[in-house]
């Protein structure tokens, strides 16, 4: 009854979700009824579902149960397609899937050939048919958990998915009874997940969002103006990832291991297996606790092993892949030709954000106003693991009752495409000694805009004068002392205590306005005393400009409009 | 706080509709320098300058922020416009919801009652949700509970000066509410809820009546189901499949209905553990009672409309026509076939009587021809023959034996070898020698010599035809 059902109420009721469909893990979430978002755990318990699909005599395991076969059953056991959906055999990077089923080439697109039957014999199953299948899971998974049938999702993809990648996967899940609403990108949904929640004000930042996945690290920089968001630069490294923090953990053990008993578990296919899957449990371990134990049975030749290792030492061998973590984050920066003391926010993003020297190392680079939104280094901080599907679920929410004509009309580049400011667009405040500007829109605000801001009038009352000025940001650099060193060198791999000390002698740098190119001049005649004057500007798609100044609680303003120059 | 307004739009999420940014306070005097020199006071606005070039880039299609963005742009909406119908929308949503629950009726008896008989009362015509029972969503609840609080709330009563302390239907009100609120409790209310049971019809209906009668009890008793939604009786025009997808659920009913509501108070002074024992046992007894005879019920219910069900048994006489026109089908086919075979049996033995026929007259021919050409060659033998005899053996005188038997040993020799063509024309050359000796000779020598030539003969081996 449950197909005849499924079509009867696909025009009737929509059920949304959010997905995040990761290569390691995939998540899903929903908006509860009171409004927050609420990440869905499968029948097993788990809220990061491996993406892994495992057949063993016709029977399908999915999530952690997959995940366990990868020592005893690799052969069957699909693991990390996410990034193949839609691609060309050609053009796949298949290291990921070394331990697991190894991808093949059909028609041009990538395969699997596996036992999913009873049969002895082995089926070719493309990455497509793996997907529609991993993401039926999820969608039951869901729909038990809200005895509800879901039939809509919101997906996450990365920034660098092609149109083809993303038909691909609209494809995949429309076979397994998910009706796409809208495709988002990863780390706009997790800013979002932050901008969703409950407490969260609207405001004006500009974000780094550092998605550190499975296999893959992704860097982005996202403008939020006004709640709107622009990804301004992204930067990708498909082999940075939580696999390379488990090889070093890995290789110590290993080394350990050699020690005592004269072989390398590395050698014996099912012994690396092995050691592959613990090792991340305690590198996973190892970002809540200080100390984490590690205990396989019959590693190789039947001999058992157990070891433990601390934090301190993970953080001093894997020192070199936190850097190039932190390097990511730096080129970003610099890619949106932006400066450190830029960024409003950094969001850690992804299962290997939870470790906290990651966190630790990045605060160092930014100055301390920016918020570092990691586990370790705030307590408000969500689960950087759940971000994605937070976000996807929210936006499922908000989108869930529109048409698809609707929705397909919203996101075409007609509306999408938006000019944006190239300078910030402010106040200018001037006293005896100095003048001071005070931007209302900053750079890279899209078009059109408004703001309206409240300042105090002078004390005294009288006229006054509103400058309305273009401004530029300049990074003011004070040296200390004249022995100070070069401030730019990222700073990652030394330890903190030399830091700490260095901090000294290092020269301060701060933002400083500068009133470029003024636009309007108004004035507002015979201003009570401690009053206040509020100032509204609107800017068109044109650069056109609308600015009414008035005084709170009078009734005239003063208007005025600057035509568009485009 | 200063309240300054953004392009934001009231969302689907509250904390979104009015953010509180960009508000900027600086307390310091410091700000508009209003007589500072150079500046152009004099006007009330004045243009100085054009802001420099724009940047083309993608928004991220997501959030409340952006929709409204899209909303505006698609419309051609100003951010005021956008604002004033958006408010409007919202008014209209809260002034239909204001009046779709205006409380019912009150019935005074219903107003008499005491709350410690709680277990009695019908909760939804307490809050005055009769209309709605088990569809009232939480939201409705606590509204109407707010309304009727705000009716008989003690305080209340006191301040009209009907101070009589009897506050128990306020004590009623908010028995109902929390047993409403509370999903699990609810759940066991509404599993005894017979006023919101819809009695089957007690006779048998036909037509529309039918679906119309019948459709409301399976919508009542739907809302036991652990699935939903649950499948629609539907109307005579519906298919096959929705019928039997209709019955297979019914059939294969999964509820949740429990009648832990209709339990005796188990005893809970310490005393007497046996005796709360027991009444533990005969309540668990009961409902198990009641929970098998509610499924028996539920079957019987759906076999009786099943039997009184029209659509069955059109369904059954489709197959039937079905299953009729398909076996005539295979029957005309099946003599179809036989037919084609027997034709092409018939034309098959036509055929093999006149080859039989052709060949009987080609051989008698052949036969014919064979005795012709036969008696020919019988003749032209004899003409050979004859044709030495004739010529006396090519002796001139009476031949001796030895001379007839040469000459006809050779004779005999080239017949042998020569076939029937060439003695038909040795046969003519003879015809035409005659008598003449020498010519007759020469035919023969010069047969002898054409087989000596063509190998068939040795040299020498004919004596007198040299």
């Amino acid at each position: 009854m449950g197909d005849a059902a499924n079509s009867a109420s696909t025009e009737a009721e929509r059920f949304a979700i959010g997905i995040s469909f990761g290569n390691s893990c995939s998540s899903i979430a929903r908006i509860s009824p009171e409004g927050k978002a609420e990440v869905i755990a499968n029948e097993e318990g788990d809220r990061q579902i491996p993406s892994i699909l495992s057949y063993i005599e016709g029977e399908e395991y999915h999530g952690t149960q997959a995940k366990a076969q990868l020592v005893r059953n690799s052969g069957n056991t699909v693991a990390y397609f996410r990034d193949f959906v839609g691609k060309e055999f050609k053009s796949i990077d298949p290291t990921p899937c070394h331990q697991s089923a190894h991808p093949q080439q059909k028609d041009s697109t990538v395969a699997f050939t596996i036992r999913d039957t009873e049969s002895e014999t082995p089926n070719t199953v493309t990455v497509s048919e793996i997907t529609t299948r991993h993401l039926q899971r999820l969608r039951r998974s869901a729909s038990d958990y809200l005895g509800k049938d879901v039939n809509a999702a919101v997906v996450t993809i990365p920034t660098d998915f092609t149109d083809a990648q993303r038909e691909a996967l609209v494809a995949s899940a429309k076979a397994a009874g998910i009706d796409v609403l809208q495709l988002i990108h990863e780390p706009v949904a997790a800013v979002m997940a932050y901008d969703a929640r409950p407490e969260a004000t609207v405001t004006d930042k500009l974000v780094v969002v550092a998605d550190f996945g499975g296999t893959r690290s992704d860097v982005a920089v996202v403008a939020c103006r006004g709640g709107m968001y622009t990804i301004l630069a992204t930067a990708h490294d498909y082999e940075l990832g939580g696999a390379s923090l488990d090889q070093i953990v890995i290789d110590h053990f290993a080394k350990e291991f050699m020690k005592k008993h004269k072989t390398d578990p590395r050698e014996n296919a099912r012994g690396l297996a092995k050691l592959k899957l613990e090792c991340e449990a305690t590198r996973k371990a190892l970002s809540l606790s200080s100390n984490a134990q590690l205990s396989i049975e019959s590693l190789v030749d039947g001999v058992d092993y157990g070891s433990t290792i601390n934090r301190t030492r993970f953080e001093l061998l894997a020192g070199k892949v936190f850097s190039q973590f932190t390097g990511l984050i730096q080129q970003v920066v610099k890619k949106a030709e932006l400066d450190v003391l830029d960024i409003d926010e950094v969001i850690f993003s992804g299962g290997v954000s939870h470790t906290p020297k990651l966190a630790t190392l990045t605060s160092n680079i930014f100055p301390e106003k920016t918020k570092i939104l990691a586990p370790a280094a705030s307590v408000t901080a969500v689960n950087p693991s759940e971000l994605s599907a937070r976000g996807a679920a929210f936006q499922a929410s908000l989108i869930q009752e529109f048409e698809h004509e609707d929705i397909e009309q919203s996101i075409h580049p007609m509306v999408t495409v938006a000019p944006h400011l190239t300078k910030a667009i402010g106040v200018e405040f001037t006293s005896q000694t100095d003048s001071n500007f005070q931007p209302l829109l900053g750079a890279e605000t899209a078009l059109p805009a408004r703001r309206i801001a409240q300042y105090f009038a002078p004390k005294e009352g009288g006229d006054v004068l509103v400058r309305v000025c273009e401004g530029a940001r300049d990074i003011k650099v004070t040296k200390p002392e004249p022995k100070a060193k070069e401030d730019k060198p990222a700073q990652d791999e030394d330890d903190s205590d030399f830091d700490s000390e260095d901090e000294e002698e290092e020269e301060i740098r701060e933002i400083v306005w500068k009133t470029e190119n003024p636009v309007a001049e108004l004035s507002v005649k015979g201003v009570k005393a401690g009053s206040k004057i509020e100032v509204m500007v609107h800017v068109n798609a044109d650069l056109g400009l609308q600015i009414a100044v008035r005084e709170v609680g009078a009734q005239n303003a003063v208007r005025g409009a600057v035509n568009g120059s485009a | 706080m200063y309240n300054s307004i953004e392009d934001a739009r009231p969302g689907a999420i509250a904390n979104l509709e009015t953010p509180e940014h960009l508000t900027r306070d600086w307390l310091e005097g410091r700000i508009f320098g209003a007589e500072k020199k150079g500046w152009a006071g004099e006007k009330d606005f004045k243009i100085v300058g054009a802001l420099s070039g724009a940047t083309k880039r993608t928004v991220e299609p997501v959030g409340p922020h952006f929709l409204a963005h899209a909303r505006r742009s698609r419309h051609n909406r100003t951010f005021s416009e956008d604002e004033r119908l958006q408010a409007q929308n919202n008014v209209k949503k809260t002034e239909t919801e204001e009046d779709d629950d205006i409380s019912e009726d009150e019935d005074p008896m219903m107003l008499a009652r005491e709350a410690k008989d709680w277990k009695g009362q019908d909760h939804y015509a307490v809050l005055g949700l009769k209309k709605y029972r088990w569809r009232a969503t939480p939201e409705q609840i606590k509204r109407a509970h707010r309304k009727k609080v705000l009716r008989h709330h003690p305080d209340k009563k006191a301040a009209q000066g009907k101070s009589d302390e009897n506050d128990s239907f306020f004590k009623c009100i908010q028995k109902a509410t929390d047993l409403l609120l509370d999903p699990t409790r609810r759940r066991q209310f509404d599993s005894v809820d017979e006023n919101a049971d819809v009695e089957p019809p007690t006779k048998k209906l036909t037509g529309s009546k039918f679906y119309k009668a019948w459709n409301p009890v399976f919508v009542a008793e739907g809302r036991f189901s652990n699935k939903q939604p649950v499948p629609t009786l539907g109307d005579e025009d519906s298919t096959q499949e929705h019928v039997e997808t209709f019955y297979n659920f019914w059939y294969n009913f999964d509820s949740w209905r429990t009648f832990e509501y209709l339990d005796e108070d188990v005893p809970d002074d310490g005393e007497s553990r046996d005796q709360k024992r027991h009444v533990e046992k005969k309540n668990a007894n009961a409902r198990r009672k009641r929970k098998t005879e509610d499924t028996v019920r539920l079957r019987e219910l759906v076999d009786e409309c099943l039997a009184s069900d029209e659509r069955i048994k059109k369904f059954r006489q489709q197959a039937r026509a079905g299953k009729d026109a398909k076996r005539l089908a295979k029957e005309e086919e099946i003599r179809r076939l036989k037919e084609e075979k027997e034709k092409a049996k018939a034309a098959e033995e036509q055929r093999k009587k006149d080859a039989e026929e052709a060949a009987k007259a080609d051989r008698e021919k052949a036969k014919k021809a064979k005795e012709a050409a036969k008696n020919a060659s019988k003749k032209n033998k004899r003409i050979l023959k004859g044709s030495v005899k004739d010529v006396n053996y090519f002796a001139a005188g009476e031949p001796s034996a030895a001379d007839i038997d040469g000459v006809l040993t050779d004779v005999d020799l080239i017949m042998g070898k020569i076939d029937v063509d060439e003695l038909a024309a040795l046969a003519e050359k003879l015809t035409i020698a005659g008598t003449d000796s020498a010519a007759v000779k020469t035919a023969w020598s010069g047969e002898a010599q054409r087989l000596v030539d063509a190998g068939k003969l040795k040299a020498g081996e004919a004596k007198v035809f040299v």
